[in-house]
């Protein structure tokens, strides 16, 4: 035992329904534990110390743990980073959508569950006559398909995807974010998307929660973080990727690495890398704060009203 | 579709697969002979009331201790019994004694390692404990002490071989799991709502089952093996049931008297049944562990 990490802490934000937020950050800033601990299913020894999850007027961090086994998968279900290993490898891709559906509703038939998961498939773009098929038998875009038809199966209110594309090549990727742009559209999905792909978050969400070192330090609809970025940190991720408006240029990577979370840097975290550091950095520990229609956590901006 | 259809789709598709066995190399080729041997002693096992040319327990069908001739091909015992006729039956105690065992190893072996394992902390710790301790006693002995406290038959003794051989598949299921439960489709299917039974039952157990038959084999070889040392120490059974062990314990003291046909030929029966399982169970489990591979 070393200590105590603060894998996520003071992330407040609210969703609408039938929006889409992402999550960006880089490796350990935190963005799957969130994720995970929406579903209160951090894997040991982490566990949630304080916090509320209203989910359309429950309180998560309140249910026993059987209502939420209940919840798990039907009222919110999640699409996995990796999907060549996210599924049994000896059971059939029928069996699969046998076992979701009967553990959530015990009177639907094996047909029925069959059936309706043929037609489900059918809409993901895999033939309803692969369903007898095992998982090694289908490439990685589509058992990502066969995972997002898992995570649609139930109709949940909220579907979260941890990096759905970070396991797959560039053109499976774009098929796959295509049909859940698609999917959005269709069925209303509320979502949260994980992934420390900017662009994919620029072309798939309405609002970004930029994460780092276990805390939120913007917020904001997508258009305007992408035109006007204001924590340094936002700036620095936005830079360090190709830029397509203005393809001259040049990346400018965020030098440094993120901090170790068992002895996190005083004051603001980001200090120690910001190129914008000024006097109150190392010592006082910004606020999240409303600033032109969005959240920021930065001290550059402790004057401007808004 | 009917139960019968089934095994017979199974069995054809079994066929090319027994086939292709022997293009598996050296695993392959274990399988192969080992299963032939096993099949052909539980075939001539089962046979035995039918195919032996006299009654394996009723003495003096023939002279006291006759060498091998053409009327008792494997000669006869003290007893005048004949050794062919006890040979070919004898099988059946080692076989019953054995999968009784390996059928309680299973009953109990493989619940506890799968749910302490996949639990961990101290119901882990606790029956590893355990485990290892018993693991820790020569295996024969420990089967011996057991047996005398039970007393002889066939079930004491299925018994305390079971005991033995418990460990042997705690270790080898607990191992797997601990891999097995980190894997994400377990996560994913606990992220669904899966049951921590559902998750055990369907996601865990079928990924560990290789492992446990290739186990199962090599429990059944020592098994038999252990079945021959107890009845050979008097653990075992009455003169009155044919046995391959009880002929080697009286075997020996003939042996001196130049009497080798008595303990020869059931000794060489239980190395072959052992022999048997053993390369079908070396090989299962070379065929079943790809990180063997080269």
């Amino acid at each position: 035992m070393r200590g105590t990490v603060r894998a996520v802490a003071d992330v407040s934000l609210s969703l609408e329904k039938g929006s889409t937020l992402g999550l960006v950050g880089e490796s350990g800033s935190g963005k799957s534990t969130f994720g995970f601990s929406l579903l209160r299913m951090i894997p040991p020894p982490g566990r949630i110390m304080a916090g509320e999850i209203d989910f359309d007027g429950t309180e998560l961090l309140q249910q026993p743990e059987d209502e939420m086994r209940r919840i798990r998968g039907s009222q919110i279900s999640m699409i996995f980073q990796d999907p060549m290993t996210s599924l049994n490898p000896v059971k059939k891709i029928r069996d699969h959508f046998i076992e979701l559906y009967r553990t959530h509703d015990r009177t639907v038939t094996k047909e029925d569950a069959v059936s309706r998961a043929a037609k489900l498939l059918d809409s993901l773009g895999i033939g309803g006559d692969r369903i007898d098929d095992y998982p090694h038998q289908f490439s990685g875009g589509m058992r990502q398909r066969v995972m997002i038809g898992l995570a649609l199966a139930l109709n949940p209110k909220l579907i979260i995807a941890d990096e759905p594309t970070t396991a797959l090549d560039v053109i499976v990727e774009a098929q796959i974010l295509e049909l859940l742009k698609q999917l959005k559209t269709e069925h209303q999905l509320t979502m949260i998307l994980i992934t420390h792909n900017i662009g994919i978050v620029a072309e798939m969400t309405d609002t970004i929660g930029v994460m780092y070192a276990g805390e939120l330090v913007e917020l904001g609809p997508t258009e305007d973080i992408f035109e006007d970025p204001l924590h340094p940190y936002t700036k620095g991720l936005l830079e360090s990727a190709p830029n397509i408006v203005h393809p001259e240029r040049s990346m400018r990577p965020i030098p440094g690495s993120p901090p170790d979370l068992l002895s996190p840097p005083t004051g603001c975290k980001f200090h120690p890398r910001c190129p914008r550091v000024f006097e109150p950095c190392p010592y006082k520990e910004p606020k999240l704060l409303e600033r032109k229609r969005r959240l920021v956590a930065c001290h550059l901006y402790d004057s401007v009203r808004s | 579709m009917s139960e019968d259809e089934t095994y017979g789709r199974i069995f054809l598709r079994l066929l090319p697969r027994i086939r292709g066995l022997s293009k598996r190399g050296l695993a392959g080729w274990a399988i192969l002979v080992g299963g032939t041997i096993v099949s052909l002693l539980a075939i001539m096992t089962v046979l035995a009331p039918w195919i032996s040319p006299y009654d394996p327990i009723a003495i003096n069908v023939g002279p006291l201790l006759s060498p091998p001739s053409s009327q008792y091909p494997l000669g006869t015992n003290h007893l005048g019994q004949d050794m062919l006729s006890r040979v070919i039956s004898g099988g059946a105690i080692m076989f019953q004694v054995s999968i009784l065992s390996v059928i309680v190893c299973l009953l109990v072996g493989v619940p506890i390692g799968l749910f302490a394992s996949f639990k961990g902390g101290f119901t882990d710790k606790m029956s590893s404990l355990v485990m290892d301790s018993i693991y820790a006693f020569p295996g024969l002995v420990l089967a011996i002490a057991i047996a005398a406290m039970l007393g002889p038959g066939v079930v004491n003794m299925a018994l305390s071989i079971a005991v033995v051989y418990v460990p042997s598949y705690f270790r080898i299921i607990r191992s797997q799991v601990l891999t097995i439960k980190e894997l994400p489709y377990v996560d994913a299917a606990r992220m669904m709502g899966a049951k921590t039974r559902t998750t055990l039952v369907s996601y865990i157990l079928p990924n560990v089952v290789p492992s446990i038959v290739a186990v199962a084999t090599i429990n059944f070889a020592d098994a038999i093996l252990t079945a021959a040392g107890l009845t050979f120490v008097g653990l075992g059974l009455s003169v009155s049931t044919p046995d391959w062990g009880w002929d080697l314990t009286y075997g020996r003291r003939l042996l001196t008297s130049g009497a080798w046909w008595v303990i020869a030929f059931p000794g060489l029966m239980v190395v072959l049944l052992a022999l048997g399982f053993t390369l079908l169970g070396e090989g299962l489990s070379e065929l079943f562990s790809p990180r063997l591979e080269k």
